[in-house]
């Protein structure tokens, strides 16, 4: 188990994004294969499901399981969307893929539209990230230009267009329901499921919404096999995987690594902890999932069945490292402010109980904490969960059970002394800017 | 009330969606007519909701939901920076802290000559190269060290 670079493969010199690099690189030769031979859809899928290739932006769903929810036979439109939307705290792994290897998304989605029968297709790109998108337009007009894309592509019966939309600051739009609303030209608010998308999405057609990171997976799965890109993950974690490593380490950055690979060796890759000192806790898959104290953290392989025993997710693949000078009540204040700003506001729980976080974590923080307050956040957690329509109320709560059940001292010394178990000057000195040497 | 450029840019954008789904474009009809007139204005709204055949009701909502879009006027430079959790423990606040100190002005206001507005933002995707900002929306700085931050507001106020 170690680093292996698939989704980013061979970008090292002087090799670019640029479409005619991407062709040096083995690009859309899956593609051709298919066009050429006129793969049956139903063998594309039965490839995608050997490879055991699970949602990269945070469910883990099975991806082939999904493309087969599709209706194969539904006449009229059928929409395919990429879930760029990346605005989870720690996430930033669909930007690298975009700005290095935007073809690769392109091409899993042509693959994809050809599997399911879709087409047309939008890439859902988070709008703070403009001149990724404006890339992504050029990546675009250049796979156009090459009769990739468009009508009868490589002069078969296929045709797919895709097209670049971007968002403009909502973490509510990452949510697959709220994205398709916000393609609409709505307010990014999610929709009831079921109907799930695969029966009614984008303008009540049959879609399929997929992550950049498992769109940029399928070209490698169709070229060289889905029983190869499994086999460089674990068993029921095929693949390798990007992981966004942020926080207290000496090299913050994308690591593209086999499912499976021991935590230490990622953290060793990202430079061990900034100045040697040491490791707190490890918030695994970005900011929703629940935060692992160091020592179970250091037991842990990076692969949704190890984290998930560990009692957290891997989510997206956002590995936030927050060493010994971290407050834990200031790190959890921060994220709840996060969620009550984000909320969509269409859930009563949500919209009330993530501002009830906040104001709560913020007192203590403080110094005007109530000695019942954990029990408080505790109950607003589960008045929250469960009793919404999509899952932010949730990813509001997991970090606040989390944090309070393992962290629980350091509130209770807050709430007591009404002051942090971690010198201020500290803290300061800990989170100081820092450019590592990658930068 | 929009210019031919900018009407230009939103039939290229109307152009992805299937004719009847021109709402579609509201986002990035808003994004365009806000490069323009560096804000949205409630006519400025209208303006795109009748373009787009969309009641002006839609477009405000989607005006006011998403939280790039200036409801109120900003200075030539709107500066967002990151603070979330990821860019705080490498030194997003510090980043902040020194262009309050820096502008004299705290988040969300603007300095007295027009120039520069500060706002806080979340999660851009880019917390590996943090601390981070955001330039009129558009431009992401990356790295943000106090020196960089003295270079950019000295480029910027030339």
């Amino acid at each position: 188990m170690s680093a292996r670079n698939l989704i980013l493969a061979d970008l090292d010199g002087d090799r670019t994004w640029r479409l005619q690099d991407y062709l040096a690189r083995g690009g859309y030769a899956a593609l051709k294969k298919i066009i050429a031979e006129s793969t049956p859809p139903a063998d594309i899928i039965a490839e995608v499901k050997a490879s055991v290739l699970r949602g990269r932006g945070g469910a883990g769903f099975p991806t082939g399981l999904k493309w087969s929810f599709m209706p194969r036979s539904f006449p009229g439109a059928k929409y395919l969307a990429c879930n760029s939307d990346e605005g989870e705290p720690g996430t930033f792994k669909d930007r690298d893929i975009l700005r290095y290897n935007p073809h690769s998304v392109i091409e899993g989605m042509i693959i994809a539209a050809y599997a399911m029968g879709c087409e047309r297709g939008y890439n859902y790109i988070h709008g703070e990230i403009f001149e990724v998108y404006d890339r992504f337009e050029e990546a675009l007009a250049e796979a156009r230009a090459a009769g990739l894309l468009g009508d009868k592509i490589l002069g078969s019966d296929f045709s797919f267009d895709l097209f670049a939309h971007h968002g403009y600051g909502a973490y509510i739009c990452g949510e697959e329901t709220a994205l398709l609303e916000s393609i609409e030209g709505k307010k990014g608010q999610p929709r009831f499921k079921p109907p799930f998308p695969a029966s009614y999405g984008l303008y009540g057609k049959p879609t399929t919404i997929n992550n950049t990171e498992t769109f940029a997976s399928v070209p490698f799965i169709l070229r060289d096999g889905g029983e190869t890109f499994l086999n460089y993950g674990k068993p029921n974690n095929g693949g390798t995987k990007l992981f966004s490593i942020s926080g207290h380490v000496n090299r913050p950055g994308n690591y593209e690594i086999e499912l499976g690979t021991p935590f230490s060796e990622l953290l060793e890759m990202a430079g061990g902890m900034r100045g040697g000192r040491k490791l707190k806790g490890v918030i695994p898959g970005g900011s929703s999932s629940p935060v692992v104290p160091a020592d179970i953290m250091m037991d842990c392989t990076m692969d949704y069945d190890s984290i998930s025993k560990a009692g957290s997710m891997l989510g997206s693949g956002a590995v936030i490292v927050m060493d010994e000078t971290t407050c834990m009540v200031r790190a959890l204040e921060r994220l709840s402010y996060f969620y009550f700003e984000e909320s969509c506001g269409q859930c009563t729980p949500c919209r009330e109980g993530t501002g009830w976080l906040y104001r709560v974590v913020h007192r203590i923080e403080h110094g005007l904490g109530r000695p019942d307050d954990l029990d408080l956040l505790n109950s607003v957690t589960t008045n929250i969960m469960g009793r919404t329509i999509c899952a932010l109320g949730d990813a509001a709560s997991m970090p606040v059970q989390s944090f309070v059940k393992h962290f629980g001292d350091e509130f209770a010394y807050h709430i007591e002394h009404k002051t942090c178990l971690v010198p201020d000057d500290v803290q300061r000195e800990g989170s100081k800017i820092y450019v590592g040497p990658s930068c | 009330m929009l210019s031919q450029e900018s009407l230009k840019l939103i039939d290229v954008e109307v152009a992805k969606y299937p004719s009847d789904q021109k709402q579609s474009a509201v986002m990035a009809a808003l994004r365009i007519a806000q490069q323009e007139k560096g804000w949205l204005a409630r006519e400025t709204i209208d303006a795109v909701a009748s373009y787009l055949d969309m009641p002006a009701i839609a477009a405000f909502e989607v005006a006011s939901f998403y939280n790039m879009y200036d409801l109120e006027p900003v200075g030539e430079h709107k500066i967002t920076v990151c603070t979330n959790l990821p860019c705080a423990l490498s030194g997003g606040v510090h980043a902040a802290d020194y262009l309050k100190q820096k502008l004299g002005i705290e988040f969300n206001e603007t300095t007295p000559d027009g120039k520069f507005t500060l706002k806080e933002g979340e999660c851009m995707g880019a917390c590996g190269d943090a601390p981070v900002l955001l330039h009129n929306n558009h431009k992401m700085c990356s790295w943000m060290t106090t020196e960089k931050i003295d270079q950019l507001l000295a480029d910027l106020a030339k």
